[in-house]
């Protein structure tokens, strides 16, 4: 069965590269959304294997998103990769230690993506 | 390849909607520039992330110009919202010079043949303002009683929004709400539209920990400039309960209160601890209004009541009964007078709220038309009726807009006068018994009287047969239609001259003087009474009809015999301690018969100050009343020297006088 990620991005443009590139990778499938609120209404709905993250977005940003999966217990071992700028060095550091698995800075070459994909999941398997 | 084709193709779209955006809200800020204002740190921040979207995809698709340009922008962006660089004028400016760069750009791709301009010189010009080192922000990050579970998940600006809020003061408060998942998004982003009123939201975090089973709990961090913990509102979630983590003014950390969260199930309990928070009410002023006017209609009931018992007593004799009813009565007005002295000081706010915009102001016109200027403020904390001090906003604005523009010289013009370079303005408030002044004073070059001479005799507003004391020459600049400067400037000469300032204090019960030094400046005295809902009156008849004539203007009431009244060129006067003063009957005023009659003396009420000052004939004075002053409405509100209507206690309406605007008339007259 496919791996399913689900990608949150406010940016179209960079949703669009990350869908595309993470189904570039074998076995993997994207369910996408455009802010953390919508992605708390994405969770229940189906069993994900990775999400990637953007951080700045209003409400709900990527760091209380990655708060509120190592939060709670049915979403705890899903792991966690935060997209932000050179910029948001802080906001990387914060995020690592609420538990998410691994970083990439924007802009990114999408091999870099795939192999930090590929990092995260085998840790894993 | 194809890939590629449609990731460009999704970036031109995307790209075309953050510059909309973007201009959206650059409009917002030049506005906001415009009118004085901070920037809102909501729309820098969606400026930011606009371009801070743009530039991370121009990136992806590998346009590098476009890329570069757009970090350029949003590294001032970043600055801008962090407080680590000041907004002003040419921050703006390359904000919008950047934006036709991006938007040129763009186009040059749909329409290769368009020639792309030149980015290099607006990329340079950030580059030269973000040269010097960035502003620091206070080493230690204040963060109050914020739960430091939700510090942890803070992105750099939340940080820097509670840092900045707390150190203005104002109220942080954490609101916990429980919403169902299947429909959270919707409640939750309904929430956070309630909250916009009364403050910013720093953040919403959903809390963890707990099981989803019962639904879904968000914590939301906001920052309220004023108490809205009491605001009687229909929160969109189950369980809402707000508390405040962070007192306003309270810099420091306070024991943040923490429930335990189990406990929030039943509504009581919450109560509980929102009660003990805050003793702060906001008060619709309209509500005040209403209970003022209650007041002013009791006050005038008691006096009635006082006639009554005075009739009675006369009739009946002075019995037990009587005496107990005198007294009591006695007591219930003093109670009607305490009720209405604290009613007043409810309504009392102190001046320094629109000192604070006047000063933003001066600032902006300074950078504006490139003349510096010291701006000095005193008496911020003199309280005034809230009416009073929205309503005295604008002139006061148009005041210092003349000072800055016309007082003050050219830094160039101020060196060859032996000045600082640098212009000085002072804005002071200060009591003084039942009135407030405000000044605005500046150290320019003062009022050119022979100037006001002569374009008062072009503009035939003066006699050139007369000769006029300086007091009067300045008179003449509150005359519509009059403006000395030489070129219209964009500040001051909009049309909106000294004669509308002077009318719209004039509807406040209020009186402007000026004392100008040539060359050395010009000082603009307002007076003003501190409430306007209720004052004492002297009740007066004139002919057949009864007037009201605010007590705050009289300064004396004189018999004079007929005799002593002569005419000098058409005009009434009376010698009152070796000066002048012109009389004024209302009759010729309002073109009303003035009927014969046999006397032969009649009161005169001196109304008005120092020079400016004229006196009232009245056939009788009744005495002196408190009366609550009601607008006449738009149809008869601009009727001269009518301030208002008033109720006297027996249903008997009549009319109050304008006396600023009487003054002006009389005055103009005899010229």
């Amino acid at each position: 069965m496919n791996k399913k990620v689900l990608v949150i991005e406010d940016s179209s443009t960079m949703r669009s590269l990350i869908v595309t590139t993470v189904e570039d990778l074998k076995g993997f499938e994207t369910v996408e959304v455009k802010n953390g609120i919508e992605a708390l209404k994405m969770l229940p709905t189906q069993k994900f294997d990775l999400i990637i993250t953007d951080i700045n977005m209003p409400n709900i940003n990527g760091l209380e998103v990655v708060s509120f999966v190592k939060g709670h217990p049915q979403y705890q071992s899903i792991p966690l990769i935060i997209v932000s700028t050179e910029q948001g060095e802080k906001e990387i550091q914060k995020g690592l230690s609420l538990g998410a698995s691994d970083y990439l800075t924007k802009p990114f070459h999408p091999e870099n993506l795939k192999k930090v994909i590929q990092k995260v999941m085998n840790g894993r398997a | 390849m194809k890939k590629q084709d449609s990731l460009l193709k999704d970036f031109i779209v995307e790209a075309e909607e953050i510059i909309e955006t973007v201009d959206q809200n650059l409009y917002l800020l030049a506005s906001e520039n415009n009118n004085g204002e901070e920037p809102s740190p909501s729309v820098i921040h969606s400026l930011f992330r606009a371009v801070h979207t743009l530039k991370g995809s121009a990136g992806m698709v590998g346009l590098t110009p476009l890329a570069s340009l757009s970090h350029r922008m949003e590294d001032m962006l970043d600055r801008l919202r962090l407080g680590k660089l000041n907004w002003n004028n040419s921050v703006l400016e390359l904000l919008t010079e950047a934006t036709n760069g991006l938007r040129a750009s763009l186009q040059s791709m749909s329409s290769p043949d368009q020639k792309i301009a030149d980015m290099t010189p607006v990329m340079n010009r950030i580059e030269k303002t973000l040269a010097g080192e960035p502003l620091q922000e206070d080493a230690a990050l204040i963060t109050g009683g914020v739960d430091p579970e939700i510090l942890k998940t803070f992105t750099e600006y939340e940080s820097h929004r509670l840092a900045e809020n707390m150190k203005k003061g104002h109220h942080i408060y954490e609101m916990r709400a429980r919403y169902k998942l299947d429909s959270f998004d919707v409640d939750l982003a309904r929430t956070l539209e309630q909250i916009k009123p009364f403050g910013e939201v720093i953040t919403s975090l959903p809390a963890t920990g707990l099981s989803l089973d019962a639904g879904i709990l968000f914590k939301i961090i906001i920052a309220s400039k004023e108490d809205f913990i009491h605001q009687e509102i229909k929160w969109a979630g189950e369980h809402t309960q707000i508390i405040e983590i962070v007192q306003a003014g309270d810099q420091t950390s306070r024991q943040a209160e923490k429930p335990v969260l189990s406990q929030i199930n039943n509504n009581e309990e919450l109560s509980d601890s929102i009660r003990s928070v805050t003793q702060t009410v906001r008060v619709d002023i309209a509500k005040l209004d209403m209970l003022m006017n209650i007041v002013g209609e009791l006050v005038l009931s008691k006096s009635v009541i006082h006639q009554i018992a005075k009739a009675l007593i006369e009739k009946n004799g002075y019995s037990s009964v009587g005496a107990d009813f005198q007294k009591t009565l006695d007591n219930m007005g003093k109670k009607i007078g305490e009720l209405q002295e604290n009613l007043i000081q409810v309504r009392m706010t102190p001046v320094g709220q629109i000192f604070d915009r006047l000063v933003r102001m001066v600032k902006k016109i300074s950078r504006e038309i490139n003349k510096p200027v010291n701006i000095h403020i005193s008496g911020e904390e003199t309280a005034l009726d809230k009416t009073m001090i929205e309503a005295i906003a604008d002139p006061l604005m148009h005041l210092i807009r003349n000072a800055i523009d016309h007082g003050l010289e050219t830094p160039e013009e101020r060196t060859r006068s032996g000045k600082s370079e640098v212009g000085n303005i002072y804005l002071r408030a200060f009591s003084k018994g039942n009135h407030v002044l405000i000044e605005v004073e500046d150290d320019g070059q003062g009022i050119e009287l022979q100037a006001v001479y002569q374009k008062a005799i072009e503009k035939k507003l003066a006699d050139a047969r007369r000769e006029y004391s300086p007091k009067e020459l300045i008179d003449f600049i509150f005359l519509p239609g009059f403006s000395t400067s030489k070129k219209v400037s964009d500040l001051s000469g909009r049309g909106v001259g000294l004669d509308v300032v002077a009318k719209n204090i004039s509807k406040l019960s209020g009186m402007v003087e000026v004392i100008t030094d040539p060359g050395r400046g010009t000082k603009f005295s307002i007076t003003l009474p501190i409430t306007l809902i209720i004052i004492r009156a002297l009740i007066v008849k004139i002919g057949t009809e009864t007037y009201a004539v605010p007590l705050n203007s009289v300064s004396e009431s004189l018999i004079v015999d007929l005799k002593d009244i002569q005419s000098i060129d058409q005009r009434k006067v009376v010698q009152l301690r070796g000066h002048t003063l012109s009389l004024l009957r209302l009759e010729e005023l309002f073109h009303m018969n003035t009927p014969s009659s046999s006397e032969t003396s009649c009161y005169v009420i001196v109304i008005g100050s120092a020079e400016k000052r004229i006196g009232l004939i009245v056939d009788d004075i009744e005495g002196q009343q408190e009366i609550v002053i009601k607008t006449l409405g738009n149809i008869l509100g601009s009727l001269t020297g009518i301030a208002g209507a008033c109720e006297l206690g027996n249903k008997k309406t009549i009319l109050v006088l304008d006396v600023a605007m009487l003054i002006e008339v009389a005055l103009k007259k005899n010229k």
